[in-house]
């Protein structure tokens, strides 16, 4: 469809925004490794000194565990109450439901400080204590919008028929939820569930908040980023988190990416095969 | 018909159970929706709307504590004040820059995901576009930071390319490019859902009936494509709005961020921060209004 | 777009009710108690360590050897095995997140700050902080005279009314450092930063808080005498005007401000700055790579005296005070001294620092403690000389009665500075 010039330009613009994307990420890999701490390029000499430090040191090992069981649970959380604002909202006719959608994009659409404040305010008020509970509510808040428009978006592709056709067959709405609408919406889910772990624990606005003196990871890059002399333990604890996350981020997107088109197929194939 | 429907313990109470809800609709959308919903006002919006209250109040400088009097000083003080609408301007200036940006730096690779890779290709492209969101947000915008100093990597490939020594250490250039890169990702991936949404027989259909590709592409495929360009373009207008954090690393000037962070300090003046954050909140509210008609909610 | 508009309705009515519901209530939020007359608590034993210590302090003031060159730097450390208080640091650039942070959850978050007099005044203020009995630390006979509450004259940013409301740790000047190279003869007088035709126009720079307008109205004090400026932090709203119009003139020929140290130290490094106000940490970091200099310039200076405060609310109140008793010490102060390159308030660390720096670098550098790269450490007449931070408050402390102005006029003014 596309003429061959077409399609030349468009991988030659492809290749020049995945360049853009991972050039920065390079440089940061490779300063984790450099000897010395000034900002100059090319880099003189190379070591891996940094590991070890980063290894030791204190505040990367509270920081982490910090981190990840916010991102956990508030993943958790997001997943519960984001699926079901999803099904609300897709399934049902009621009054409110543009406003509720409408709601639900907020968290992401207003300014990350105006929540940061906006919670601030409220908890510095009610006078609940700072820590890990606050930090959670905090990142709930845009994580169940992240996981809601997921799988609302799934929902839309899901064509209702499978659901009906279930109903028909005899199924009740809890097996016609467990054996025809989970399987649709699960790689949704994960998506969702990914994009959602991974705001959270890089979330540094809403955090520095509503964190109180508990350090997540994102913190403890504040803090040292700026200071020269801590920059490398950054750069290394970074690069770190990237090849952490490189496996499960993977696999997900295996799961979650190949299946849109196939859901759609299958869905054709079957009105095609009743009809 | 035995064999369909699988006995499962508990079916009786389950299936009467499926059944009310089934007789009475009100009941199930109270019970998935009465959670989130309960949470979302509670926490959040009851925040929000407490903040905003605040922008009503006023600051009394004798005591240095806030006046719960309805006011509009705030305001009053916010518009007499030229130095806030430059700020304003600059700030969604420089958003808008760096949305149209993104969409442009999206739609290629996005393209060539949806449509001209193999399912193998489209994944890893898939993969590597998220990935760069793992690399934490500060470090993203310090990587910048250190590649834009005059003895940085931009400046050593300048050189090299014989363009000279470019001066985009702290500037509002370095804002934009920085944004321009944290907010790639969001931006791309609904442009991409609806590349790939988009049906080829519509595309045939068109090239059949004698459309050339420009043509094609301006009456065909962008209205199609238009909610996912504007549900992505959401994320970069939004997030480059508020962010006062890359200003304050990369950049020289002060953006809306920046000067709500500042009242709410030593200052105090939360009723005038809070007045200030509704500027943005505002401006959001039009850009959402105007991204909904576009389609955008339902292609998030 | 109906379902839209009608939410915005809601939204907008529920915001009216609320307001005005609230309205009437002489409600306090987060603010002061009619002025801090009294301290809203006074420290006045210690007991046992709790094994816990949450402080807020500028980057540079609690080092634990871990920072890169700095190992022989530790202070924390001996401190921990001592006390058994661990000891936990969040960093802060600016006064403003310092007060931010301090008030999270109504001051249980953090058991202390550094605070520097820009925020020492609100925090008192708004009893933030708690006042402390000083027989519990000994060596407050050795605090330097200005800054000692016992009779001293340079110490309006932590004695309130007779209470004292912190243990002073570091001091500094905010002097003027310039490129050797690139500006000759040596400038004397701060009209380098603020008058057009500056040979430094376009590249200099400023220390980017609203602070800073005291420098300018220290300035004005010797070149526009008819404003009759008796003190730079305390201004009258044409004071503030006259000082805000001589800072856009400045903003004309700003290449950037510097709030993080270290954006002064590349700036000088890379060229972009030639001359401006900067902190001996600045001077003594950006010497290896740039030829500078520092300057003590004929109108004066302003300066910086940090103490340690306590928090009122303190969740580890113990361990907070055995902390101010520890960085009253004067080996401690020494080492901060060197790796910070302030001077101490307890006179006695003057000669520590000395003892410090010759084993550390050799004779040659003990002299270096007794210039301005230390802070003249000891001088009881330079600190004398220094406009320290002070928080501007609307009580003028004189007979102009309440007419100055507050420091959340001069952020806004400062956001209409830098633009």
């Amino acid at each position: 469809m596309e003429s061959t010039q077409a399609k030349i330009l468009i991988r030659v613009g492809a290749l020049i925004t995945l360049v853009f994307l991972y050039v920065p990420l390079v440089i940061v890999v490779l300063y984790a490794f450099n000897d010395s701490i000034g900002q100059s390029w090319p880099i003189q000499d190379y070591t891996t000194k940094w590991f070890s430090a980063a290894w030791h040191s204190d505040q990367v090992r509270q920081a982490l565990p910090n981190s990840l069981i916010v991102a956990s649970i508030a993943t958790l959380f997001a997943l519960c109450l984001g699926s079901l604002a999803a099904f609300a909202v897709h399934r049902f006719r009621f009054f409110g439901r543009n406003a509720v959608s409408f709601l639900l994009v907020l968290p992401i659409a207003l300014p990350g400080i105006v929540t940061a404040i906006a919670l601030n305010n409220s908890i510095n008020n009610f006078g609940i204590p700072f820590g890990i509970l606050t930090i959670i509510i905090g990142h709930a808040t845009f994580c169940i919008v992240v996981v809601y428009n997921n799988v609302i978006a799934r929902l839309r592709r899901t064509p209702t028929s499978l659901v009906e056709a279930s109903m028909d067959l005899g199924a009740d709405g809890w097996q016609t939820f467990r054996y025809v609408t989970f399987p649709a919406i699960r790689t949704a889910i994960v998506a969702g569930a990914l994009l959602a772990f991974a705001l959270s624990f890089d979330e540094i606005v809403v955090t520095n908040f509503t964190a109180g003196s508990t350090l997540t990871i994102p913190k403890f890059i504040y803090n040292n980023m700026r200071l020269p002399r801590n920059r490398p333990i950054v750069n290394v604890v970074a690069v770190a988190v990237i090849l952490l996350m490189f496996i499960p981020v993977y696999f997900a997107q295996k799961m979650a990416g190949g299946s849109d088109r196939d859901t759609e197929e299958k869905a054709v194939a079957a009105e095609a095969a009743e009809v | 018909m035995a064999t369909i429907a699988r006995e499962e313990p508990n079916a009786d109470a389950r299936s009467r159970a499926s059944a009310f809800l089934f007789r009475h609709p009100r009941g199930k959308v109270g019970l998935t929706l009465g959670a989130p919903l309960t949470w979302f006002l509670v926490v959040y919006i009851g925040s929000l709307l407490f903040l905003l209250a605040t922008a009503f109040w006023s600051l009394d400088v004798l005591t240095s504590e806030i006046v719960r009097g309805f006011s509009l000083d705030n305001f009053k003080t916010l518009w007499e004040n030229e130095v806030y609408r430059t700020i304003t301007i600059r700030t969604v200036g420089i958003a808008a820059g760096v949305t149209i940006t993104d969409i442009a730096l999206s739609f290629p690779l996005a393209y060539y995901a949806a449509r001209l890779a193999s399912p193998r290709a489209r994944n890893a492209v898939l993969v590597a576009v998220i990935l760069p969101l793992w690399a934490n947000y500060l470090v993203r915008i310090f990587a910048w930071k250190i590649m834009l100093t005059p003895n940085g990597f931009i400046n050593w490939v300048a050189e090299l390319t014989g363009l000279g020594s470019l001066q985009l250490g702290r500037s509002n250039w370095a804002v934009w490019i920085t944004f321009v890169y944290l907010w790639l990702p969001f931006t791309l991936l609904p442009i991409y859902a609806a590349l790939e949404r988009m049906p080829d027989s519509l595309l045939e259909a068109s090239s059949d009936l004698g459309a050339k590709g420009w043509t094609t592409f301006r009456s065909v495929m962008f209205p199609l494509i238009l909610p996912g360009i504007a549900a992505g373009s959401i994320f970069a207008f939004s997030l480059t709005l508020g962010d006062y954090i890359t200003p304050e690393i990369v950049g020289n000037t002060q953006f809306i961020g920046n000067v709500i962070y500042d009242n709410v300090g030593v200052a105090g003046n939360i009723p005038l921060a809070a007045a200030f954050a509704l500027v943005p909140i505002a401006i959001m509210a039009v850009y959402l209004l105007g991204a909904k008609r576009l389609g955008a909610f339902e292609a998030l | 777009m109906k379902g839209a508009v009608r939410t915005w309705f809601v939204v907008l009515a529920a915001l009216a009710v609320v307001a005005a519901a609230c309205g009437g209530d002489e409600g306090s939020d987060g603010g002061a108690t009619g002025g801090g007359i009294e301290p809203s608590k006074t420290y006045t034993s210690i007991g046992e360590p709790e094994g816990e210590l949450n402080l807020i302090a500028w980057a540079g003031y609690v080092e634990d050897g871990t920072s890169d060159g700095g190992e022989a730097y530790d202070w924390v450390t001996p401190f921990e095995d001592d006390t058994g208080c661990n000891v936990n640091v969040t960093y802060a650039d600016t006064s403003d997140e310092m007060v931010t942070l301090m008030r999270q959850g109504g001051g249980t978050e953090y058991d202390g700050v550094s605070a520097s007099g820009d925020a020492s005044n609100r925090l008192i203020a708004a009893g933030d902080v708690g006042a402390i009995d000083t027989s519990l630390f000994p060596e407050f006979a050795n605090v330097i005279g200005p800054l000692n509450p016992d009779g001293g004259t340079n110490n309006a940013h932590y004695v309130v009314n007779g209470n004292v409301y912190g243990t002073p740790y570091m001091y500094g000047p905010n002097f003027l450092m310039y490129n050797t190279d690139e500006i000759s003869p040596e400038p004397t007088s701060w009209d380098i930063v603020f008058e057009t035709g500056s040979p430094a126009s376009g590249s200099l720079t400023a220390y980017n808080s609203p602070i800073y307008i005291a420098d300018a109205a220290m300035y004005l004090m010797t070149h526009n005498p008819d404003l009759n400026i008796t003190d730079p932090y305390e201004l009258t709203q044409d004071q503030l005007d006259a000082a805000v119009e001589l800072l856009k003139q400045q903003n004309a020929m700003i290449s950037g401000y510097w709030a993080l140290y270290t954006d002064e130290i590349d700036g000088f490094v890379n060229g972009s700055m030639t001359a401006g106000t900067a902190w001996p940490i600045n001077l003594r970091y950006t010497e290896p790579d740039a030829n500078v200099a520092a300057v003590e310039p004929s109108e004066g200076m302003t300066g910086w005296a940090d103490t340690w405060m306590i928090s009122a609310n303190a969740q580890h109140p113990n361990c907070m005070l055995k902390w101010m008793d520890w960085t009253m010490q004067p080996d401690v102060q020494a080492e901060v001294s060197d790796w910070y390159g302030a001077a101490g308030s307890n006179v006695d660390s003057c000669q520590a620092t000395k003892d410090f720096v010759q084993e550390l670098y050799g004779k040659s550098a003990v002299a270096d403690v007794d210039t301005i790269r230390y802070g003249y450490c000891g001088n009881a007449d330079f600190l004398q000389s220094l406009f320290l931070w002070k928080t501007p408050l609307p009580d003028c402390g004189d007979d102009r009665g309440q007419t100055c102005t507050d420091y959340s006029q001069w952020t806004q003014a400062w956001t209409e500075v830098v633009g």
